[in-house]
């Protein structure tokens, strides 16, 4: 049947892959860069590269105003990138895909723009233990405001939210937003969101996922996952800074405010009265960040040639084998769920040595990992510490890093031996 | 290698980190401070008693957990304030703890060392009721209203 040939041709060559990243041609300390960091950004394929400095230097002017052809040229540029992100998302419309700075802004938007109109006393807001700070501090802050609940669900070892909390809630309050992360970005859970969004559903609740962790490394489905609005960012997904994206259900985000104000998102402004713009304009005022979106269209482009499924099962690949190397470490604690649960993420610690002092070493010895809270405090306060070490990976990752890893938390024994 | 992490690691920053002097609180002291890393979650308490005169530093100690470069630093500072005046120690340069330190530190390892020494800043002008210089102010109250 020829199924040998068709496995091997199915796995990605990172090693290959790696000559796409001009960042991985230098040396740090005198050593080839062991950039074990994806999970707080991605580095960039020159294809990515290359796609922003075309569209700078053939198509660039103001979007959507000018109407000469280079102008029409520069729309068209923003336009096709939104329909590629629409596309890789699988949303029914570009007109409910709008572009923001990133998923943090994204969040914020929904937040505001849905929160200040639809929360009040008496409502609650459910997230997990497990949230990134943008998924967590503008809900905190917006439930607060309307005099709201703010209900954190608590997860176990895996990062699973504990779901017999949700009777409970149900019957205590009215609950209006559930809003989780899909991938997280702290101890690698890729989360089943099924019974969740079926539970915000029955509430008459909007589900609202980050997906800022979960794009770059798994297809991606707002119609299956049946959420209500999702985030992204394009960092952390091959694609450049500064550019994000929320994907909302139409009819939801006409019912909504704007979140800010000025040119382009109206139709008509006079003094007495300014009527908003049709989707996404009305979430779009300013200048659109137009060469990000392009780049971030040319990220698309990039990991769907490849393909995400390949991506995410050398992932799950990476992540068995760095579980499996680290745990030989002495006096190591390992975070988060087993492998196959997990996307290229993994969080531990060594026993009395302070994670600060843990990236230090290892930095001296070309090995770049995160040692902090990850913006994940509410994390860190359930695992008892105030930081953990955090290695991650990506499609450009090679087994090679994680055994220089490894070496270098020898080398961080030895100095606080 | 190992030369650079013998020089970020000297044997000094490691024996304070591992015994760290003036570690622990003083009940119903006379100032005292938290303070927060915002970048790694660490804290740091410190707590401090006056001699007689109200301003001479008597005894101050720290508690908290933080990275080796914070938990040195604070330590020495400790050795550093006992048997000065609050006014001395509220206006101490950082060079000059950074020169006890004497050791290479990036922009983020700075804030590490730091953290022990505007902590006991902010709680000497606490007790003094002096302003917060600019740079300190806003440190004490980041809490989410
Ligand atoms: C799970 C998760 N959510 C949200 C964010 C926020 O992304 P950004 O900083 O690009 O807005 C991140 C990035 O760290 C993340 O990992």
């Amino acid at each position: 049947m020829g199924n040998v040939v068709v496995n091997t041709a199915t796995k990605l060559d990172a090693h290959a892959l790696r000559a796409d990243f001009p960042i991985f041609e230098q040396e740090f300390h005198g050593k080839p860069l062991a950039f074990l960091d994806s999970a707080a950004s991605s580095q960039k394929p020159r294809q990515m590269l290359e796609a922003m400095n075309r569209f700078y230097e053939t198509s660039y002017a103001n979007v959507h105003r000018g109407v000469y052809e280079l102008a029409e040229r520069a729309t068209e540029g923003l336009e096709h990138a939104r329909e590629r992100t629409r596309a890789f998302i699988n949303a029914p419309s570009t007109r409910e895909v709008i572009f923001l700075r990133n998923a943090t802004e994204a969040l914020n938007l929904v937040a505001y723009s849905w929160g200040l109109n639809n929360l009040g006393p008496g409502d609650a807001v459910v997230v997990t233990e497990l949230e990134h700070h943008s998924n967590f501090v503008p809900w905190q802050y917006i439930a607060k405001r309307q005099g709201a609940d703010f209900l954190m669900l608590s997860i176990d070892e895996s990062g699973d939210p504990d779901l017999s909390q949700l009777e409970e809630i149900a019957r205590d309050h009215t609950v209006k937003v559930v809003a989780t992360n899909l991938v997280s970005n702290s101890l690698g859970t890729i989360h089943d969101l099924v019974p969740l969004v079926e539970w915000a559903h029955e509430q008459n609740a909007i589900f609202v996922c980050d997906a800022a962790q979960a794009a770059p490394h798994m297809k991606l489905d707002v119609q299956a996952l049946d959420c209500d609005f999702l985030a992204i960012s394009g960092h952390k997904m091959c694609g450049p800074s500064g550019i994000g994206a929320l994907w909302g259900r139409a009819e939801l985000l006409q019912s909504m405010e704007p979140f800010l104000l000025g040119g382009h998102m109206i139709s008509s402004v006079r003094a007495d009265k300014t009527m908003w713009g049709e989707l996404p304009h009305k979430f779009e005022a300013g200048t659109a960040p137009m060469a990000e979106a392009v780049g971030l269209g040319a990220a698309i482009d990039y990991l769907e040639a490849i393909g995400l499924d390949k991506i995410e099962a050398h992932e799950h690949e990476l992540a068995a084998y760095a579980l499996g190397r680290l745990g030989e470490v002495p006096g190591i604690t390992l975070y988060g769920p087993s492998a196959e649960r997990r996307a290229g993420v993994v969080s531990f610690n060594l026993e009395g040595i302070h994670p600060h002092d843990v990236a230090q070493i290892l930095d001296l010895q070309g090995v770049a990992i995160r040692a902090g809270h990850h913006c994940c405090q509410p994390l860190m306060h359930k695992l008892g510490v105030a930081a953990t070490n955090r290695a991650s990976f990506y499609l450009y990752t090679i087994p090679e890093e994680i055994d220089q890893l490894v070496e270098g938390l020898y080398a961080v024994r030895k100095v606080f031996a | 290698m190992s030369g650079a992490f013998d020089q970020m690691y000297r044997e000094v920053i490691l024996d304070h980190y591992k015994n760290p002097r003036g570690h622990g609180t003083i009940e119903d002291p006379d100032a005292e401070a938290d303070g927060q890393n915002p970048l790694c979650g660490d804290e740091v308490s410190i707590y401090v008693a006056f001699a007689d005169d109200g301003e001479t530093i008597a005894e101050v100690k720290f508690s908290g957990r933080g990275c080796a470069i914070s938990q040195a630093a604070t330590s020495m500072l400790m050795e550093m304030s006992v048997g000065r005046t609050a006014t001395e120690v509220a206006t101490m340069e950082k060079e000059e703890l950074l020169e006890e330190i004497a050791i290479p530190l990036t922009p983020v390892r700075l804030k590490c060392a730091m953290l022990g020494l505007t902590t006991l800043k902010v709680a000497l002008h606490k007790a003094k009721g002096t302003p917060l210089p600019e740079g300190l102010a806003g440190f004490d109250e980041l809490e989410l209203t």
